[in-house]
C-alpha cells in the first residue's frame, strides 16, 4: 500500500477511524488502558485527548522518517519515538498544566502500553506522507476518545448515578454544568466501577456495533434485490 | 515499509546498527532536554502541592514561618523521615511528617499534623491505592472520615482503643472495607509513636537545634 501517488481519500481516513477500523470498536486494541481508566466518563474524556495528542505527534514523526528506517529495525524505533514523545508529553503537562496533570498524570503513562499507536505507526503512518499520517492519528484519537467517553459515562450512571463527575477538574469551571447527578441518593452499583464491570461494558458496546452493522448491512441486501427484479 | 528504492547498503549490519544508535542518542538528548526545559517548573508545582497538604494538616494560626524551610529528618527503621517544623518564633508549635500504612491495595500514604503535646491537628491521606467507591472514603474530599482523628492523642482515647470500631476501637470502618480504615488507623497511631519517641529532638527550639547542629 504505497499509495503516495494515489490523491488521498480523506473520507476515508475520517471513516475509518471513527468507526469502520475503530481502534476499539474493530481493532480491539487498547484495551488495557481502556478498562482500567473507564471508571467515569471524565477519565476517558482524559485519556482519549491524551492518546490523540500523542497519536497525531507519533504519526507526524513517523511519517517524516519513514525514508530512512528500514524494516528490520522499524520496531524498536518506533517504540522509542513513542516513549519519547509520551515522556515529553509527562513532563511538560506536569511542569506547565500541572492542575490537569494531576488528573490526567496517571494515565499518561498507560499510553505507552497502547498498542494502537504503535499499530498506527505500523500500518498506516510508515507508509503514508506526514499530513494524511497526522489526520489518520487524529481521526483514531478521536475515534478513541468517543468509544472511552461512551463506555465511561454507561459505567459512570450505572455504577454511580452521576456523568463527568469532576469534569470542572480536567475542563476548567467553564464547564461545571457538565456535571450531573442523574440518580440522587444512589447507592451505587460498584461492579461496574470495577474492571469487570468494564469488561461487560464493553462487551455489550461491541455486540451492539455488531447488531447495528448486521442491521444496516441486511437493509441494504433488501434494497439490492428489491432494485434487481425492476431492472430486469 | 515497502520503500520502492532499497540502496544496497542499508541492508548492511552497520546501517541498521548505526540507525537504531543514533535514534537513542537523539532519543536519549531529547529527554535530557525536555527534563532541563521542566525540572525547576516542576519542583515549584510540587513544592506548592505540598505546601497546601502541609497547610490542611498545620493551621495557618500557629505559625510565622516556611513550613518547607524549617525540616528535620528522623532515622527510623523503616527509613528517613522529613519532618517539617511550625515554629512561633523559635518555638515549635507543631510538627507534621508522613506515614504510611499498608492498606487493601497498597500503600497507603497519610499526612499526620500534631502540636507540640502530641495531639493531633491533622491528618489528610496524600495518595491511595483503595477500591473505588469503598475504600476511598479516607480522603477527605470524599468523607469526613479522616476528620475524626483531630484533637486525639495517644493517651486519648487509650492505646488499646486505637484501632476501628469492629476490633473494639473508637474509629468507625465503612460498610464493605475494614482493612483499608484498620491501616490508616494503625499508621496514625505509629506517627503519634514515632512523634513520641522523639518529641525532644523535635520541639527543641530551633536555636539550640542550630548549635547542636554546629
Amino acid at each position: 500500500m504505497t499509495d503516495e501517488t494515489k490523491s488521498t481519500d480523506w473520507s476515508r481516513i475520517a471513516r475509518d477511524g471513527l468507526w469502520d477500523n475503530n481502534v476499539v470498536m474493530a481493532q480491539t486494541l487498547a484495551l488495557c488502558p481502556l478498562l482500567a481508566v473507564t471508571g467515569t466518563a471524565t477519565n476517558g474524556l482524559g485519556l482519549g485527548l491524551a492518546t490523540a495528542f500523542v497519536l497525531v505527534l507519533s504519526g507526524l514523526s513517523v511519517s517524516v522518517l519513514r525514508g530512512i528506517i528500514t524494516p528490520q529495525v522499524r520496531i524498536p524505533v518506533f517504540v522509542l519515538i513513542i516513549a519519547v514523545l509520551v515522556t515529553l508529553v509527562d513532563l511538560g503537562m506536569n511542569a506547565w498544566m500541572h492542575d490537569l496533570h494531576k488528573v490526567l498524570g496517571l494515565f499518561i503513562p498507560l499510553i505507552v502500553t497502547n498498542c494502537a499507536i504503535l499499530g498506527r505507526a505500523e500500518s498506516f503512518a510508515s507508509r503514508n506522507a506526514p499530513l494524511p499520517a497526522m489526520f489518520d492519528g487524529l481521526m483514531m484519537g478521536i475515534g478513541f476518545t468517543l468509544v472511552l467517553v461512551t463506555l465511561g459515562a454507561i459505567r459512570e450512571i450505572i455504577g454511580s448515578g452521576t456523568l463527568f463527575a469532576n469534569a470542572s477538574m480536567l475542563l476548567g469551571d467553564s464547564l461545571r454544568w457538565l456535571e450531573v447527578t442523574l440518580i440522587p441518593n444512589y447507592r451505587g452499583f460498584l461492579l461496574m466501577i470495577l474492571p469487570p464491570g468494564g469488561f461487560i461494558a464493553l462487551g455489550c458496546l461491541l455486540a451492539g456495533k455488531r447488531l447495528l452493522e448486521r442491521r444496516l448491512a441486511a437493509r441494504r441486501e433488501a434494497k439490492a434485490a428489491a432494485a434487481v427484479p425492476a431492472r430486469a | 515499509m515497502t520503500t520502492v528504492a532499497n540502496p544496497t547498503y542499508r541492508q548492511r549490519i552497520g546501517y541498521q546498527a548505526g540507525l537504531l544508535g543514533g535514534f537513542a542518542m537523539v532519543a536519549a538528548a531529547m529527554l535530557v532536554m525536555g527534563d532541563i526545559a521542566t525540572r525547576e517548573a516542576i519542583d515549584e508545582r510540587q513544592a506548592e502541592d505540598l505546601l497546601a497538604s502541609l497547610g490542611q494538616v498545620i493551621p495557618a494560626g500557629v505559625h510565622d514561618n516556611n513550613l518547607l524551610a524549617d525540616t528535620l529528618t528522623l532515622d527510623t527503621p523503616d527509613g528517613t523521615v522529613t519532618v517539617y517544623r511550625a515554629l512561633e518564633g523559635l518555638d515549635v508549635t507543631a510538627v507534621a511528617f508522613e506515614t504510611v500504612g499498608q492498606g487493601y491495595g497498597g500503600a497507603i500514604r497519610v499526612l499526620l499534623g500534631v502540636d507540640k503535646d502530641g495531639r493531633i491537628l491533622g491528618a489528610r491521606v496524600l495518595s491511595h491505592t483503595e477500591t473505588p467507591g469503598l475504600g476511598d472514603h479516607i480522603e477527605a474530599a470524599r468523607d469526613d472520615w479522616i476528620l475524626s482523628f483531630d484533637g486525639k492523642s495517644l493517651g486519648d482515647p487509650p492505646p488499646a482503643r486505637w484501632a476501628v470500631k469492629k476490633d473494639g476501637g473508637v474509629f468507625d470502618q465503612f460498610s464493605g472495607a475494614t482493612i483499608t480504615p484498620r491501616a490508616v488507623v494503625k499508621s496514625v497511631k505509629e506517627g503519634l509513636e514515632l512523634f513520641a519517641a522523639h518529641r525532644d529532638a523535635l520541639t527543641a527550639s530551633a536555636v539550640q537545634q542550630t548549635a547542636t547542629a554546629q
